[in-house]
């Protein structure tokens, strides 16, 4: 105890930042105390584009044969939160011959906190893109040999007549759309979208994944220091009153997809009209 | 429906559960746990001096190796790694060995779904066997939601592939505990899954995974005290 009031009594001679070195977890429960963040955000105030957070999501595409278990299925690299997004059979080529296979590749320019919320919505954005895009999926024919080949504009009719096989440059559906948060648990608090800084000291955090429809996609704790009360998840809602409490896990996510799905619609829209 | 489970078990029922001690000789502590057919064996090494270099020396550091029964080390086995050393960090108290850091091998032996709370169970036993200071045992229980909205707990392979959701959960177990702060009733670990790619699998509302957690949180009681039973005995030796 006499370390703790030691403390206290040397932050207010000593500067901000050299307290924040020093002592982070103090720094910041101070802050929690007073129901702020350290850059000013209140607690629970989404940061509608996360700040230093920039992650960079590219498609390819590649022809390749379909499993036997699922020869009218195509492929996507990363399956978890995102198989309930495309309906797989729209990846087929020919049924049992060819398929595409979807590589998504996520680049991260740069990092602070909540990687995998920025992971999942660049990804998604990235296949909204390729939604309204007009050079979607290239023409391909199939080959005598039964091999594929892309119908370029150069070889028009000169060689032997190909059938192409899907013949217009098709758009990818997307179902219902699966977005995350991820929140920090300390003690009594709830963080969320966590900075980098806030990541490393306070260990416990926990991941919902909602989709557009609001059900539940995946609620990820890989366990962590502290233990997560139902309370905190979710706070029982009271049927009366149309509005819930913000101080839950659950609510924090709806919120957080509302705007999310706001922002993706309003920059797909922007994107088109160029 | 899917009202037949396979040997005729119940939906709340559970698989019959073995837990032993001290199965290797040469390790720091070792216990095999087996949930009906899946099998894990755990060997715990430590504490040792030193951490890796990332690691808060503050603090004592736990390692966890996860070998698969069959096959190349791979991106599954680093998930379970990560989930498991994160579950073991909520139960060590890391506090008493600053600077140490302790590995914990788990191999996988036979697996016949529930792979995740039979290897907590057998990481915990071992840590036991090997004198770690716990803060309470975790208690891990997977749970399952059909098409039809039921829900059955301790799935075997089988019933893991074919349901529409699937949730692996661990609690503390029930502590007696001297301070009287109020019971400890959180939610150590939780996973969602969808399983096979190409389904849409997750569930309807929050309140069916919600359902989950308090029908597992029920059946906990019965398996801690059992777990307990099994390695109270071996230690009366």
């Amino acid at each position: 105890m006499a370390a703790t009031s030691g403390v206290h009594d040397l932050s207010s001679e000593m500067e901000v930042d050299a307290f924040r070195r020093l002592f982070p977890l103090r720094f910041h429960e101070r802050h929690l105390l007073e129901s702020i963040r350290p850059d000013g955000g209140l607690l629970e105030k989404l940061e509608t584009q996360p700040l230093c957070l920039t992650m960079l999501a590219a498609i390819k595409m590649e022809v390749m044969t379909p499993t036997v278990e699922a020869p009218e299925e195509g492929c996507i690299g990363l399956n978890k939160c995102l198989s309930g997004m495309i309906d797989l059979k729209e990846l087929c080529l020919v049924g049992g011959k060819a398929a595409w296979m979807v590589y998504l590749d996520i680049y991260c320019l740069d990092a602070d906190g909540a990687l995998f919320d920025a992971a999942l919505l660049s990804a998604v954005a990235a296949f909204s893109h390729c939604k309204f895009a007009t050079v979607q999926i290239p023409v391909v024919s199939l080959n005598d040999d039964g091999r594929i080949v892309l119908v370029s504009e150069d070889n028009g009719g000169a060689k032997k007549e190909k059938e192409p096989v899907n013949k217009d440059k098709r758009k990818l559906k997307l179902n219902s759309v699966p977005f995350s948060l991820t929140c920090i648990l300390h003690k009594d608090y709830i963080l969320a979208d966590p900075t980098s800084e806030e990541e490393s000291i306070m260990e416990t955090y926990l991941t919902v994944v909602l989709d557009s429809s609001f059900q539940l996609v995946s609620f990820n704790k890989p366990g962590g220091p502290g233990l997560a009360n139902t309370s905190a998840i979710q706070k029982p809602t009271d049927l009366v009153t149309a509005e819930l409490d913000s101080g839950d896990c659950v609510t924090l996510t709806r919120q957080r997809v509302k705007e999310l799905q706001k922002i993706l619609n309003e920059t797909i829209s922007d994107m088109e009209v160029d | 429906m899917d009202l037949e489970r396979e040997g005729g078990r119940g939906a709340n029922q559970l698989r019959p559960i073995d837990c032993s001690r001290n199965v290797l000789s040469r390790a720091h502590g070792s216990a095999s746990c087996s949930h009906g057919e899946t099998r894990v064996l755990a060997a715990v090494y430590g504490p040792k001096a030193g951490t890796k270099k990332n690691e808060n020396p503050e603090k004592a550091c736990i390692e966890v190796i996860w070998k698969p029964k069959s096959g190349q080390i791979g991106k599954p086995e680093k998930e379970f790694e990560m989930i498991l050393k994160r579950t073991l960090q909520n139960i060590c108290l890391l506090n008493v060995h600053p600077n140490t850091t302790t590995s914990i091998i788990v191999q996988v032996v036979h697996d016949d779904g529930s792979l995740l709370p039979c290897a907590i169970h057998a990481a915990c036993a071992a840590l036991i066997d090997a004198g770690i200071p716990l803060k309470y045992l975790a208690v891990s229980i997977s749970c399952c939601l059909t098409e039809s909205g039921k829900i059955l707990l301790d799935p075997n392979k089988l019933e893991e592939q074919k349901t529409k959701a699937f949730v692996c959960l661990a609690f503390p177990s029930s502590v007696h505990s001297v301070l009287t702060e109020g019971s400890i009733n959180g939610i150590i670990t939780s996973l969602t899954h969808g399983v096979m790619a190409g389904l849409c699998l997750f569930f309807n509302t929050v309140d069916d995974y919600f359902q989950c957690v308090e029908q597992g949180r029920a059946a906990i009681t019965p398996l801690s005290n059992i777990l307990k039973k099994k390695l109270q005995s071996q230690s009366a030796e």
